[in-house]
């Protein structure tokens, strides 16, 4: 960091405090709304607020309410089903597409535009789309009906089994084009020399991106893992316009949890519970790797 | 940038190509289905959606479902259609891209060319700042907006877009200037130029690129948010949440074909924005998975 003593001797008076006067204003909104916030709703999550905030203490009793609520078990386990698929889905398609634009293609300047823009897209938008594609009655199942493949079923989203994978298929057609502009940028950056020497020593084009270029993506593979993972934490829009959160409760996931138990239910110490985990949750995936990525770049 | 670089030296066969061909075409294919079907839905009567097939190009071609979704469907009790709200997130995202953007350029020149103790714990508590669960924030936000009179107002909604814009602006910014060279910055601080003379004159200039990466990143997540208009834009509500109303709407007939309308309505600002601008959308959406 040369630039730590840039300038000291120069720097006299007034000039010296700009600098911090200017971030100042910044720093304070972060402190009060961020960080103050933070801490208000972490204090929320040990008083019994009910519709407003209350100052009275009552201990971990929200936290242990919380956990017995099934209501709260079936977002959290709708979590994990989804997370996990999202990540995986996500990750797979994202890392082929990378690979096969990557080959020399004719048109890759139209296909990568294509596979990205829904990431333009409001999730409400996405939402919106997906709810009547999905709808038994005017969707995919009765444009195959039409066709004249009459036993076709594709029921998902009135099914409350089923409906939280139709949610992981709308966000994985959100996002897989990121993943795949990420690992695609991870494949640009290998050095051809290296792919070049393994193919003279005769290695088979599944062995090379088996054995060099995919641990060379290693970087790509973790980026795209913690940006699924945050997402799927925070995913609350694509629930209420794709789902609204049914049939029942069947695809309530934490983030809309919180906001009903808080906003609806008048159960505010439970809901900041609810945000508290979340906010735990996002920050045992994030604290690591940002703290990597801030030591490395120094 | 992103996409620079050279294609693999990996050579293919005949068939091996025709293969990956195929899908590539396969998705592209899925990403565009459902473009086509909320486009080619939105100019069809209502008729050929309930009594037709989905994926059909409209037999009768017609704008009314989009006159319809614009000024006169009904969004919760009024039938304004949805032209108010795209107004409200019109007046909500301009001021909130420009003053985070700005506080952003200079919150990154500081924390680069300024650097002082303790920036780094700075930037480091702005950058986890940017991926915080919102929900972490709702309740005291609704509380202060209340006491400070902002609740429900388009003030409001642009108060809580710069706080939480602030973070990513930065990031941007701080990632920019820091690969800029300090020589440069120096030796006008030796010819005695001052903070903001060095800012206009040597950082500004060589901004362009940053600047248009982070209007856009700004544009696209605040035309785009849903959580904070519903909780906090009372009857000033922003574009999506007025969509969500129009879809979610309980009353009456489900006119799908204006929902679909009101769907684009919804999409088009951003979807313009990458058409025109996507080498930059595709760098902000890199530079915000931290990878600089």
């Amino acid at each position: 960091m040369a630039n730590h003593s840039s300038g000291v001797d120069f720097r006299t008076g007034l000039q010296e405090w700009i600098p911090k006067l200017v971030l100042s204003p910044s720093l304070a909104a972060m402190l009060v709304f961020v960080y103050g916030f933070i801490a208000f709703t972490i204090f929320l999550s040990f008083t019994d607020s009910k519709m407003l905030p209350s100052y009275d203490l009552v201990g971990l009793e929200n936290y242990a309410r919380l956990w017995n609520l099934s209501s709260w078990w079936v977002a959290v386990v709708n979590l994990f089903i989804f997370a996990s698929l999202y990540i995986l889905i996500c990750t797979v398609i994202g890392l082929m597409l990378a690979i096969f634009l990557d080959q020399k293609i004719r048109g890759e300047g139209i296909l990568r535009p294509i596979y990205l823009y829904p990431m333009a897209l409001s999730f409400i938008v996405t939402g919106t789309a997906w709810k009547w594609i999905l709808d038994p009655g005017i969707g995919i199942e009765n444009s195959m009906h039409l066709w004249g493949w009459t036993s076709f079923q594709f029921n998902w989203i009135k099914d409350r089994d089923m409906a939280i994978y139709t949610v992981v298929i709308a966000a994985v057609w959100q996002t897989s084009g990121f993943v795949m502009a990420m690992f695609l940028a991870g494949l640009r950056g290998i050095d051809n020399e290296i792919l070049k020497a393994a193919q003279i020593d005769g290695a088979s084009n599944f062995s090379l991106y088996r054995r060099i270029v995919i641990p060379l993506l290693r970087p790509a593979f973790l980026s795209a893992f913690v940006i699924l993972a945050h997402l799927a934490v925070k995913s609350y829009d694509l629930i209420i316009a794709l789902t609204g959160g049914g049939p029942g409760r069947a695809t309530e996931l934490p983030a809309t949890f919180m906001y009903s138990y808080t906003f609806t239910r008048n159960s505010m110490g439970i809901g900041a519970a609810s945000a508290v985990i979340m906010l735990m949750t996002i920050a045992a995936i994030m604290t690591p790797y940002l703290y990597a990525e801030l030591k490395e770049k120094t | 940038m992103a996409m620079a670089g050279q294609d693999t030296a990996v050579r293919t066969g005949r068939i091996t190509r025709l293969f990956i061909y195929g899908i590539l075409l396969v998705f592209a294919l899925f990403y565009l289905m459902p473009l086509f079907v909320v486009i080619a839905n939105s100019l069809k009567p209502l008729s050929e959606i309930t009594g037709g097939n989905m994926m059909a190009l409209p037999g009768v071609w017609t704008i009314e479902p989009w006159r319809q979704a614009w000024s006169v469907a009904q969004i919760g009790v009024e039938p304004t259609g949805l032209r108010p709200y795209f107004l409200n997130s019109i007046l909500m995202v301009v001021p909130a891209v420009a003053i985070s953007t700005v506080l952003g350029a200079l919150n990154g020149y500081v924390l680069t060319k300024w650097s002082f103790r303790g920036d780094r714990i700075i930037f480091g508590l702005l950058l986890f700042s940017c991926f915080i669960p919102f929900q972490i924030v709702l309740i005291p936000m609704a509380t202060v907006l209340g006491k400070i009179g902002l609740a429900g107002s388009i003030p409001g909604l642009i108060l809580v877009h710069v706080v939480y814009g602030i973070g990513f602006s930065t990031l941007y910014f701080r990632n920019y200037y820091a690969s800029f060279p300090t020589e440069l910055v120096r030796a006008a601080m030796i010819d005695g130029a001052g903070f903001f003379r060095i800012f206009w004159r040597i950082m500004l200039p060589v901004s362009g690129p940053i600047i248009v990466v982070t209007v856009i990143w700004q544009f696209t997540n605040i035309w785009n948010d849903f959580l904070f208009g519903a909780s906090f834009g009372g009857q000033t509500q922003p574009m999506t949440v007025a969509l969500n109303n129009l879809v979610q709407s309980s009353t009456g007939v489900k006119e799908y074909n204006v929902h679909f309308a009101g769907a684009i309505l919804a999409a088009l600002p951003t979807l313009i924005v990458y058409i025109v601008a996507g080498r930059f959308f595709v760098r902000g959406l890199m530079a915000g998975s931290v990878k600089g």
